[in-house]
């Protein structure tokens, strides 16, 4: 998951405190999900585990938050290589419209009107997202748009199913 | 309440073409909508409807619950003058004129004097992020700024209602999303009533709601009364 990889590049920037780690990712990457303290702590420590951070300086006091966490050369390096490697372009919501338009024409169903109705669920969404654009900050800003563009992608695939059902039903019903 | 702009079983053919087949489509005040559909479905034939400037040949156009399709052209080019503003495409800005001039037009054709009417134009352009560029010509402007001073001259009338075909059609997506951010906080601040055709759903998402032409017809979408 994201969440170790996260914590260790916040931690390339400078060591830190689980404290200071919380905060930042619940500003920039929580999106209203803050993170756990109990979650902030146990990937530390297993981040520490396996080499990828060490526990700097502790502070005077009692309690999990008095140590200073360093990012290693491991660490760093694993950092270094998630950001580089691209992400796997993962097209998921088409392959599960693709398979119930293709079930609906099967099934002699209305999949203009499936796709109508998944149209208007997209474009409220993408309503919704806009409202965050037009009121938000500039990182929300970004997060919005990149939600919108791929609805809009989905959407234009609906157009173009919608474009082609009487082919596509020919070619899946015998 | 009735609704401020509203098209009844309109249809219209273009010689043997038919271009709107019954369509029915009702604005309520201070709303904004967006016509969407695939190209050559009726969208703009619709707003031209609509707006006054092609007579249905069959169904009635209402603005404000008052037939305006029985009309003749004089009353027709009157209303559009009085009533709506229009912003289309490719600005059509008009190249002898300064970017300030053009946004006084619809003023001066309203009869508004030069000197007031010049003053209300040049309170767009910082609003629009255009000061200094009030005196230049429309070749001297970007695609975007064009669009905008376009946007400006649509709205500074205060229309009851805003026409836009593809309004930002011309532009790069950021530069469009710029001049609808503009349109719409213009718009509701003033409460005026937008038609607003686009094939592009992150436009039409800056409206309020979204309608469907398809072969001349409107379709509300699914789950939502027209
Ligand atoms: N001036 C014209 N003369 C003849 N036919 C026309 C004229 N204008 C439009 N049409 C026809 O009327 C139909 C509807 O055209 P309209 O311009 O309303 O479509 P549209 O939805 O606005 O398309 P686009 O997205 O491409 O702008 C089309 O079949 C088109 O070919
Ligand atoms: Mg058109």
């Amino acid at each position: 998951m994201t969440v170790p990889l996260t914590l260790l590049g916040l931690l390339e920037r400078e060591p830190s405190h689980g404290y200071d780690l919380k905060r930042d990712y619940d500003t920039f990457f929580g999106r209203g999900k803050p993170l756990p303290y109990g979650q902030v702590y146990s990937t530390l420590s297993r981040l520490a585990r396996d080499g990828k951070v060490v526990v700097g300086d502790v502070a005077p006091g009692a309690g999990p938050d008095r140590k200073r966490y360093v990012i290693t050369d491991v660490g760093a390096t694993e950092v270094e290589h998630w950001l580089t490697e691209p992400v796997e372009p993962e097209p998921h919501l088409q392959t599960l419209l693709f398979t119930k338009v293709v079930l609906a024409l099967m099934l002699d169903r209305p999949a203009e009107e499936y796709l109508d109705t998944q149209r208007a669920a997209h474009l409220r969404r993408m309503r919704e997202l806009t409202e965050i654009k037009r009121s938000g900050e500039l990182v929300d800003v970004m997060l919005a748009d990149h939600g919108l563009y791929h609805l809009e992608a989905d959407l234009r695939w609906i157009e173009t199913t919608g474009a082609r059902l009487d082919a596509l039903r020919e070619a899946v019903r015998p | 309440m009735s609704p401020m702009i509203e098209a009844r079983d309109v249809t219209y053919a273009f010689g043997e073409t038919p271009a709107l087949r019954g369509a029915n489509l009702a604005v309520a005040a201070g709303e904004v909508v967006a016509v969407m559909g695939p190209s050559g479905s009726g969208k703009s034939t619709l707003l031209h409807c609509l707006a006054g400037i092609l007579r249905p040949d069959s169904g009635e156009v209402r603005f404000d619950g008052t037939r305006i399709d029985t009309l003749g052209e004089a009353d027709r080019s009157a209303l559009r003058r009085d009533s709506f503003g229009f912003v289309f495409q490719f600005g059509q800005l008009v190249p002898e004129l300064t970017a300030a001039e053009n946004v006084a037009l619809p003023l001066l054709l309203r009869g508004v004097r030069r000197t007031p009417a010049l003053r209300a134009a040049r309170g767009w352009f910082e609003r629009l992020g255009l000061a200094g560029m009030e005196h230049r010509r429309s070749g001297e402007l970007s695609g975007g700024q064009a669009q905008r001073v376009a946007l400006a001259r649509g709205l500074v009338a205060e229309p009851r209602v805003l026409f836009a075909d593809e309004p930002t059609g011309a532009l790069d997506s950021l530069t469009g999303e710029e001049v609808m951010t503009l349109l719409v906080d213009a718009a509701r601040e003033k409460g005026t009533t937008v038609v607003l055709v686009t094939h592009e759903a992150r436009i039409a998402a800056y409206a309020d709601r979204e309608v469907m032409v398809r072969d001349g017809r409107v379709n509300a979408p699914a789950g939502v009364a027209s």
